[in-house]
């Protein structure tokens, strides 16, 4: 009321901007309206005050300050602490550390792995990254990573080969989640624009291959890459073990991504279309130019999405016998000297997902920000 | 700024026609939009289409450059008939610009991308000069200030005339406008108008699809009355406003001059 009586002491049009009240706002304004704005919120407050206060504290205390870096076995660990079983067993983690990072890859061949994730990175940055000088280069070398990085691990034309069943952890994980997303995404793209095509075969093939993919678990269809496939193939031929996986993953995850980018597709609406149709633009200049720029902005969230779930997913492969990250963290709990240390083990390839899967969120919403231009049409 | 009788007296100059439409019938579905459409539009002509909603003044211009498809009938433009043939609709799209009620500027460009994008793409114009001829198109709607801007960031008016350089940087031969005042708020109307009462000046053929009828006297050679799917009257603007012949016209003309 106050404020009220204030206000008319001015003349029409002449009402200068006040800022608000104070109470309103800066951090006094957030604690009341977030933590004490009613009796339920006090008391939710301060629930979950006490919560954190039980289990954050111990929780450090085991995975840190009381942890172990360092020992030869298990024995070893738990008799540096004060009690057994105290904290963590880092130890465990270090010493197979450079097993769970390249798997069996032959130890003096190792430095090409080291070489192919350094590319990997460079071809992440530049695909990224918006201002670097010769952008183009970087694309096309973008492009051609795959197939470089695929060279150095497996070998030939001049390297030493390296057989696909040597590869396992992290370089294993990698090298499915890299190829998936790579390959799905313009695979994905391409059943999209069939699915919407006015040619009924095409759309047809389309409508059928998602659907069945769709319909089918990852892990039938690994099962169909690991024993069925060599039925469909000519007798005599050998198809790699890996490459099946990889085609099924893609395969499996472009469905998904066709799905997302036809939902983007929707959201465009039909002037868009019209536009570049009034323009003279052809159907491919104006998917290029107008149609896919904006249906992929608005497919980023669930496109990302698909990518963390294929990664994460990647897993999978431990079922037919290969040994990622988990399949060889799980052997490796079995032996003598680091039994019981599951909780390690498990927090540890916790950690490695949430850091890929976590970075790969973070970069989809900025991408977003970027690519905001003002009101969508 | 633009004589009334100007258009009046413009009685047709016997030019050949640029587009001919002859007993043209469409149908979505099972409805019949179109009904015998003959429509012979000469080069330098403007026309405006008014009627009530859904009487298919929409649907006939967007038949032109084929964003609809006709089932019967044929439709000419500037010796190109448009036919099931994508060599002859690019043919017609790049000769004919439109502009249409919700713009429809490409949101993820900058104005200047959005006016430069088809030279370039589709009469593969080097860029430099695509921007050069883009920006030369914003002076003459007269927001080269707002080239660097993205649309989401303009006014309805701003937006509409964007899209009114874009059509005209393709340089075409007809212009088609459908409803472009519809979606803009009030103080916005004349600064569109303006722009195409210019255009109109220069000579385009134009046809128009608005309730405009101060643009319509203005500017018009012909006004052009649909209902139900039909051209129910064709008359020049002031013998359109003052002699309405049917019943239809006279009452479509009471109900949106008397409100």
């Amino acid at each position: 009321m106050a404020q009220n009586h204030t206000t008319h002491g001015y003349a029409p049009g002449a009402h200068p901007d006040l800022p608000p009240p104070v109470r309103t706002t800066g951090p006094i304004g957030w604690i009341r309206a977030n933590l004490l704005s009613s009796p339920l919120n006090i008391t939710l407050t301060l629930l979950s005050a006490w919560l954190l206060w039980s289990i954050v504290p111990p929780a450090l205390n085991w995975a840190l300050f009381d942890a172990i870096w360092s020992a030869t076995d298990r024995k070893d660990c738990w008799a540096q602490m004060d009690e057994p079983r105290a904290g963590a067993c880092w130890a465990f983690i270090r010493g197979s550390f450079r097993l769970f990072i390249y798997g069996w890859y032959p130890e003096p061949e190792r430095w090409r792995v080291n070489v192919a994730f350094i590319l990997l990175l460079l071809a992440i940055v530049g695909v990224l990254r918006d201002n670097l000088p010769g952008k183009k280069y970087w694309l096309w070398f973008a492009v051609a990573f795959p197939f470089i990085g695929a060279w150095l691990i497996v070998g030939g034309f001049g390297l030493t080969p390296v057989g696909t069943q040597k590869l396992g952890g992290i370089l294993l994980t990698v090298i499915i989640g890299v190829t998936g997303i790579t390959f799905s995404l313009p695979l994905g793209i391409a059943l999209a624009l069939g699915r919407r095509s006015e040619l009924p075969a095409l759309r047809a093939a389309c409508v059928i291959f998602i659907e069945f993919i769709r319909g089918v678990p990852l892990i039938t269809l690994l099962f169909v890459a690991s024993t069925m496939l060599t039925y469909f193939l000519p007798p005599g031929s050998t198809f790699d073990l890996l490459m099946r996986v990889l085609i099924m993953v893609t395969l499996f995850s472009a469905a998904y991504i066709a799905e997302v980018v036809r939902g983007g597709l929707q959201g465009l609406s039909s002037g868009q279309y019209e536009a570049a149709d009034s323009l003279g633009l052809t159907y491919w200049k104006a998917h290029r130019l107008i149609i896919l720029p904006q249906a992929l902005k608005i497919s980023i969230p669930g496109i990302v999405n698909t990518f963390i779930g294929l990664y994460k997913d990647s897993v999978l492969v431990l079922i037919i016998g290969m040994m990622d990250i988990l399949g060889l963290g799980r052997a490796r709990l079995n032996d003598p000297d680091w039994l019981g240390l599951a909780p390690e083990l498990y927090l540890f390839i916790a950690l490695f997902f949430f850091l890929c899967c976590f970075s790969m969120a973070r970069y989809s919403l900025s991408l977003e920000k970027k690519l905001e231009t003002g009101h969508a049409q | 700024m633009n004589n009334p009788d100007d258009a009046q007296n413009n009685s047709v100059e016997p030019a050949e026609p640029i587009i001919t439409i002859n007993g043209m019938h469409k149908w979505f579905d099972d409805f019949h939009v179109l009904k015998n459409i003959n429509l012979e539009v000469r080069r330098g002509e403007r026309i405006v289409i008014c009627g009530p909603s859904g009487s298919g003044k929409s649907t006939l211009i967007r038949c032109i450059n084929r964003l609809e498809e006709h089932q019967q009938g044929t439709i000419t433009v500037d010796g190109t008939e448009l036919t099931q043939d994508l060599k002859n609709i690019e043919i017609v799209r790049s000769e004919v610009g439109m502009v249409f009620q919700q713009f429809n500027l490409f949101p993820h460009l900058t104005v200047l991308e959005n006016v430069a994008l088809a030279p370039i793409w589709v009469r593969k114009m080097p860029r430099a000069e695509a921007e050069e001829s883009a920006m030369q198109y914003l002076e003459r709607v007269k927001i080269p200030e707002q080239a660097l801007k993205y649309p989401g960031q303009l006014s309805g008016g701003q937006q509409q005339r964007v899209a009114i350089a874009r059509s005209l940087c393709m340089n075409p031969r007809i212009m088609l406008f459908d409803e472009p005042t519809s979606a803009l708020d009030p103080e916005m109307i004349k600064e569109v108008l303006d722009v195409m009462i210019e255009l109109a000046e220069s000579g385009m053929t134009m046809l128009v699809v608005t309730h405009e009828m101060g643009f319509a006297t203005a500017v018009a050679h012909r006004v052009i009355f649909m209902d139900g799917g039909e051209i129910i009257e064709e008359k020049p603007p002031h013998e359109f406003f003052e002699n309405p012949e049917h019943d239809r016209t006279k009452l479509f003309l009471s109900q949106i001059l008397h409100h």
